[in-house]
């Protein structure tokens, strides 16, 4: 459906997005995760019209958007800070789009109740949006863009200004509604969680690249770059050299102890690479960290334990502070 | 969005500044600089000049002090009153202190005369109760009405400003400061009173300011044996014809004014401590608080509604005696002032009936309307979008509020006197003193609209024509009848300049009232009283409407 072609774009004469290039299917909710400044609103911004790339091509079912203004581009887009028309209440908001497609008011009334009803919002019509709480605010803005029935979603960092727990329920409302609807989305947001939650796939953004691109088991499981696994917070990302290969494995010297780790690719000798000691105590792998804790925090479920080399591991029982433990855990090679 | 980026940062305004500032430069710039030219002639500064200009200054500063004293002493209580506690009718009692400072001054005077003037109600009942005593026994002194006046108009300044300051201060700080041992009285010298002290020398500095350049009050109160520098810059000028010193006058009030302008931007800047939005307020709960709550609201009430309630009360109410009978007062309620208005009397103040001066006062103030808003909209669009140059003419479009009225109407009688006889001068010089206005309740508004809201309306499916329509128009509509209310209302109160520059023949509705009070006998008073009524009345539903038509969130200001 939607298909990005080698986009380019400077901002104040630096770069700000390199040969970016996906597709998003028909049904499919991708994910730009990355920093902020990292240009994925400037991204969504061009996808919706309101930017130009310097280079590059945006597609529709094959056909090349650029001379397409954005009010007949029909795609939705949802604002950080929602941007309803405060002069506006409710149902005028949510009325906005179809009035300007001047559909019969009968019409228009269906839809604008349709798109309540489906954001739980059918007894606010007649509100003003300034009295809304944030989260209703973001709900009315998500009943304006589904109003239209757009041929795709963007959503910029939509819950950006709510409460966790507020965050936590509307993300799944949100997430049923679009596999409801099927509409194809594209969500942006520097929230791991929130990406995780939403998306069928993910793209981490980083000095403009995409930099990992897969569905959320895939990225967790082989972040595949110390900057996606750092971002990620999979774990402790730390340097090492490599000494040589035994069994298909690489033995990798480092600050923490030596590690056996596979690499997908070939790596001479005395080459630097970087590690990820991923936290969780396993029982089938040759790697241990070891060190004299000096902190142990109670998560819920499990104790975060502290080594005074930086190295954390969660365990289910809490070793005391200054003894020295020794854990095995799972090391991988992330080039 | 990337059209206007493209544009920032080069001179693209500078179209919409040509209207404005043209206008400035003929209608300020150089009267201004006529006025300064005279000066610094011999002509102004001469031997008998100077002595007079010295003991002028020094009396401005003796009144304003004393009244800016004066407005400390029921502004502060009335400031921690508001900040602090929360009452049975608090927010009309807020909006009953607001409303005379938004109030001409004319109709301020003319409120106090009609309680506290020889003829005033307070001296007529006086005189009921106590038949033998002497006529005048509740006047009060003219000089004591003026401080009162300005107290009157300035009091709303410290309640906002020190208000402000009081209801974000986080109240922990106070409750860390008793938890350390601090009783009541060292919290308040020790921590309360430093962090509001700038707050309350920014108030102070602007109601005196204020104090500094009146001018109606003290005129229509105290006459010209009070002659601060305002209305001895209007005695030289139009009553002695001698416009050198009233140059000199002038010139020296300036620099005073600036001098405190820049002072009071100094204070706001420097020493303000960032305060957090909470506020604790709470109902009055021992009897220390009881006593002082209902002292202070009852002082309040007391001080804001007789004046303005006695002003309307005085104008429908007899009280002289009937022609020929000088003995004999009549009292009783009537409609004549009313009547009298429309009535063309021979020998009369006007030989044209009264209430044209409100055809004129109306007039003149669709005028000013018109013309603001042709010169305020560019303005306030180049505004919206600061760059280098906006930072640079922003300061200069609202300097005519730094110079008082007064000042005005005599740079135009110096520079522009031979045009005195149109009555075209007078929208003109409105329009200087309601454009900073109808900029400043512009520009927040075109400002305030994101470019997201245009962004989102056009992905919506608009086209740039009904974005602007349908987003931008409505929004600004409100703003635009704001700004206009505001031109108007204050085009109907301008006194100062008025009074200078407008033809005998064509007076507007507070030029009349001040001849009218410069006129012996009941009926002339009467009829001052009925038309400062109507000058409330109207000044009032103004305020109400701007009140009404603001957009939430567009600040204050």
């Amino acid at each position: 459906m939607l298909e990005l072609r080698h986009i380019h774009k400077t901002y104040e004469g630096s770069p700000l997005l390199t040969d970016i290039s996906f597709n998003v299917d028909t049904g499919e909710t991708i994910c730009l995760l990355g920093a902020s400044g990292s240009g994925k609103s400037t991204l969504l911004r061009m996808i919706a019209g309101l930017e130009e790339p310097d280079s590059g091509n945006i597609l529709f079912n094959g056909m090349d958007l650029a001379a397409t203004p954005p009010h007949l581009r029909d795609f939705g887009l949802v604002f950080q800070d929602y941007a309803l028309f405060p002069h506006l209440n409710v149902n005028d908001n949510v009325a906005f789009g179809l009035r300007m497609r001047r559909l019969p008011p009968a019409e228009i009334r269906e839809r604008v109740a349709e798109a309540l009803e489906l954001v739980s919002l059918s007894e606010f019509g007649q509100r003003r949006v300034t009295d809304l709480s944030g989260g209703e605010q973001q709900r009315v803005a998500l009943a304006r863009a589904l109003a239209i029935r757009p041929r795709l979603l963007m959503f910029d960092e939509p819950l950006g200004a709510l409460d966790k727990k507020l965050k936590d329920g509307l993300l799944e409302e949100l997430r049923a509604i679009l596999h409801r609807t099927q509409i194809p989305a594209i969500y942006v947001t520097h929230d791991q969680e929130e990406a995780f939650t939403i998306a069928d796939r993910i793209l981490i953004l980083h000095d403009g690249q995409i930099v990992r691109e897969g569905t959320p088991a895939e990225v967790w499981a082989y972040p595949q770059s110390a900057y996606v696994a750092g971002f990620l917070g999979l774990g402790k990302v730390f340097e090492g050299a490599v000494m040589g290969q035994q069994n298909g494995e690489w033995q990798v010297e480092s600050g923490f102890g030596i590690f056996h780790v596979r690499c997908n690719h070939k790596h001479s000798r005395g080459e630097k690479v970087h590690l990820l000691a991923r936290p969780f105590k396993v029982q089938d792998d040759a790697n241990a960290v070891s060190g004299v804790v000096t902190d142990v925090i109670f998560q819920q479920d499990r104790y975060k334990v502290t080594f005074d080399n930086g190295l954390f591991v969660y365990l289910d029982a809490p070793p005391k502070v200054g003894e020295h433990v020794t854990v095995r855990v799972k090391v991988e090679c992330l080039a | 969005m990337y059209l206007s980026t493209r544009l920032h940062g080069n001179l693209s305004t500078l179209p919409l500044w040509l209207p404005p500032l043209a206008f400035l430069a003929v209608f300020f710039f150089f009267p201004l600089s006529r006025i300064f030219a005279l000066t610094f002639s011999s002509e102004a500064l001469t031997a008998k000049n100077l002595p007079i200009t010295t003991y002028t200054l020094l009396f401005t500063f003796y009144q304003a002090i004393l009244s800016t004293l004066l407005t400390l002493l029921l502004g502060l209580p009335s400031a921690y009153l508001f900040a602090r506690f929360d009452f049975r009718g608090k927010a009309l009692l807020r909006a009953l202190t607001a409303v005379p400072f938004m109030l001409p001054t004319v109709v301020v005077a003319a409120a106090f005369n009609s309680l506290f003037g020889s003829r005033g109600l307070l001296n007529a009942i006086a005189n009921y109760q106590l038949p033998t005593a002497a006529s005048s026994s509740f006047i009060i002194h003219p000089f004591l009405a003026i401080l009162l006046a300005h107290v009157f108009y300035n009091t709303t300044i410290i309640i906002r400003i020190v208000g402000a300051a009081l209801s974000s201060l986080d109240p922990k700080l106070e409750q860390t400061a008793r938890s350390l041992g601090a009783d009541s009285l060292r919290v308040w010298m020790n921590v309360t009173l430093p962090l509001i002290r700038p707050s309350i020398l920014a108030a102070s500095l602007l109601v005196f300011l204020f104090d500094f350049t009146s001018f109606g009050v003290i005129l229509l109160l105290g006459g010209s044996q009070f002659a601060t520098l305002e209305v001895e810059i209007y005695i030289q000028a139009v009553k002695l014809l001698n416009l050198p010193l009233a140059a000199l006058l002038s010139a020296v009030q300036l620099l005073c004014t600036l001098l405190f302008s820049i002072l009071y931007s100094h204070l706001i800047t420097r020493n303000s401590y960032p305060l957090s939005p909470r506020s604790s307020v709470i109902k009055p709960r021992t009897l220390k608080q009881k006593l002082f709550v209902s002292a202070i609201v009852l002082l309040l009430s007391t001080f804001y509604f007789l004046p303005l309630a006695s002003l309307p009360i005085r104008s429908l109410f007899r009280l002289e005696a009937n022609r020929g009978q000088r003995a004999e007062v009549q009292y009783g309620f009537t409609a004549d002032y009313y009547k009298e208005l429309f009535i063309n009397r021979r020998g009369s103040v006007f030989y044209v009936p009264p209430i044209r001066a409100a055809f004129n006062s109306l007039a003149y103030a669709s005028a000013t309307v018109l013309l603001s808003l042709l010169l305020g909209f560019p303005a306030a669009f180049a505004l919206a979008k600061p760059t280098r140059l906006e930072k640079i003419l922003d300061p200069l479009i609202m300097l005519p509020l730094g110079s008082s009225a007064v000042m005005l109407g005599l740079g135009f009688i110096i520079a522009y006197g031979k045009w005195l006889t149109s009555p075209l001068l007078v929208p003109f010089a409105h329009t200087l003193v309601a454009l900073p206005f109808v900029i400043r309740t512009l520009q927040p508004a075109i400002a305030s609209i994101p470019q997201r809201l245009r962004d989102a309306a056009s992905t919506l499916g608009a086209p740039p024509l009904e974005v602007w329509k349908s987003i931008d128009l409505p929004i600004l509509r409100r703003a635009a009848l704001a700004a206009a209310t505001f031109a108007f209302t204050v085009s109907l109160g301008e006194f100062g300049a008025t009074l200078l520059i407008s033809r005998p023949e064509y007076p507007t509705i507070p030029v009349a009232i001040e001849r009218f009070l410069s006129q012996p006998g009941g009926l002339n008073y009467g009829q001052a009283m009925a038309m400062a009524t109507l000058l409330m009345l109207l000044t009032t539903a103004g305020i109400l409407l701007i009140e009404k038509i603001r957009l939430p969130h567009t600040g204050d200001f």
